[in-house]
């Protein structure tokens, strides 16, 4: 474990793994150090953000001493995401792994995904630890519009849009389930550590 | 007579601003709030309201307004000239708009961001705790167009505490921030770490709330790729492949998957929010806290 400054109000920790990320995460925010306003997870790093005048070596040396909770902490919840599987790219997608469009679905279907953290927009989880067949590159040229509820996928990622945006990620189809409701109290449908299911509905399977 | 005040023309961008929603990266939100937030904190405790009042925040002016109920206003940040109801009024004094009054604020001589805010503070409806419009995220109230009509919240309990406030206009000429190297600073050659130091960098036209791109010698990389998206801060002097720096503000991106070679200190960010393009920017290590 690293870390980094970020700044005179920020300090990046480097993380081994995504579990070991949000171990730390998770004990962080339950027991948040003096100083810290927000913590920003990502794929192998922590940042935090610190109030003007935070004590920054005594957040550091608090980092330090802060034992990663247990993922097992996190995975109460699983929530299912019922997906049509009739994206633009699902074709394209196939060729790319070399499976067929039903594999495709069979492989997207078929192991949990965990929240590793959530960027690009409001509500846009990058869901992580899906089937490594499913690796694919985003498109050479990314769409102008892709339409909320599209499921893609992008490296060793998959992704909801939660609402409508320009977006390179490879469309395999799209859900009903809103993933960002203001009027829902967090509006954020997933969150950093959630576990989720997708599930084919209709359509080809 | 309902206190508020209804957009004739917003002029270029004018949003609401308070001290934005810091605390919620969980839900992908970022900080947003006034890009100058010295400018909007200096307005609010001159009018007596709470520092994360909401404001309105104007873009090289342009912004004309009927103000209704009779209202303390100020105008801080860039120096825009005002006018109310067409006779002459100065920016950073508090002033009176009696109910009915027309106020315009012309192109300011330097400085690209004014706040205009009155006692009671702009009280559109919060959005997960803020009335900052967040322009990358799309959260938040729209920008103002001619007819939208912003409430004014009721008057806080303490007078106006300045007539006049003590504040030096930004200048229009070269501006020095103070950087710390990293957190990629190992991403670079020892070179570029020199450069961004020595070498003065210009404020493009590729500008907005989310960041200003920099032209300049390129900052040349030590390794190729790219980095695991990580969380960024505002004030981070982000490099793409090209090398020409990117200064984030306060609608930046929550993550990104470039390095950033250093960050502009907290304090310095609102002076650096006020430049325009072709202003120079000089970069220098800050010393503060060190041994």
């Amino acid at each position: 474990m690293r870390v980094l400054p970020a700044g005179d109000t920020g300090l990046l920790v480097e993380l081994p793994d995504l579990d070991t990320m949000l171990g730390l995460y998770s004990a962080l925010t339950d027991r948040p150090p003096p100083g810290v306003v927000d913590l920003v997870p990502a794929a192998r790093t922590l940042l935090l953000r610190l109030a003007d005048d935070a004590d920054t070596a005594a957040i550091t040396a608090t980092i330090h001493a802060t034992k990663p909770a247990q993922p097992t902490a996190h995975t109460t919840e699983t929530l299912k995401i019922p997906v049509h599987y009739d994206g633009d790219d699902l074709a394209e997608t196939a060729r790319l792994t070399g499976l067929t469009p039903a594999e495709v679905i069979a492989a997207h279907t078929g192991t949990l995904w965990r929240v590793a953290f959530i960027g690009f927009a409001p509500g846009f989880a990058y869901l992580a630890g899906g089937d490594p067949r499913l690796h694919v590159p985003r498109r050479s040229t990314p769409r102008v519009r892709v339409p909320a509820g599209a499921v893609g996928l992008a490296g060793e990622f998959s992704g909801v849009y939660p609402v409508e945006a320009p977006g390179g990620w490879q469309l395999i189809g799209r859900t009903d389930t809103p993933m960002w409701d203001l009027d829902r109290d967090p509006p954020a449908l997933l969150r950093p550590g959630m576990l989720v299911r997708f599930t084919a509905v209709g359509g080809a399977a | 007579m309902k206190r508020c005040l209804e957009v004739i023309a917003p002029g270029p961008l004018a949003t609401v601003q308070d001290l934005g929603r810091p605390g919620q990266a969980a839900l992908g939100v970022g900080t947003s709030g006034a890009a100058d937030t010295a400018a909007l904190r200096l307005a609010n405790r001159a009018l007596g309201n709470p520092e994360n009042a909401a404001a309105i925040e104007a873009t090289l002016g342009g912004l004309t307004l009927r103000c209704y109920g009779g209202l303390f206003a100020t105008v801080t940040g860039a120096p825009t000239p005002l006018t109310v109801n067409g006779r002459a009024t100065a920016p950073n004094t508090v002033f009176h708009l009696p109910d009915g009054a027309e106020l315009r604020m012309a192109a300011p001589p330097t400085g690209l961001r004014s706040y205009l805010a009155v006692r009671g503070g702009v009280a559109v409806e919060a959005v997960l705790g803020s009335r900052s419009t967040d322009t990358l995220a799309g959260l938040g109230p729209p920008p103002l167009t001619p007819g939208t009509v912003l409430p004014v919240g009721l008057p806080p309990d303490r007078p106006p505490l300045l007539d006049v406030l003590p504040v030096a206009p930004p200048t229009g000429g070269e501006v020095a921030l103070r950087v710390r190297p990293g957190p990629r600073d190992d991403w670079f050659t020892g070179a570029a770490l020199r450069v961004l130091l020595t070498e003065p960098y210009e404020v493009t036209s590729e500008i907005d709330r989310a960041g200003m791109r920099l032209a300049g010698p390129p900052l040349e990389r030590a390794r190729t790729g790219e980095i695991p998206s990580e969380g960024m801060v505002a004030g981070a002097l982000q490099v793409p492949p090209a090398g020409s720096p990117v200064l984030f503000l306060a609608d930046h991106p929550l993550t990104g998957g470039y390095p950033v070679i250093a960050v502009v200190a907290a304090a310095d960010l609102p002076r650096a929010a006020q430049t325009r393009p072709g202003q120079r920017l000089r970069f220098h290590i800050d010393r503060r806290g060190r041994p």
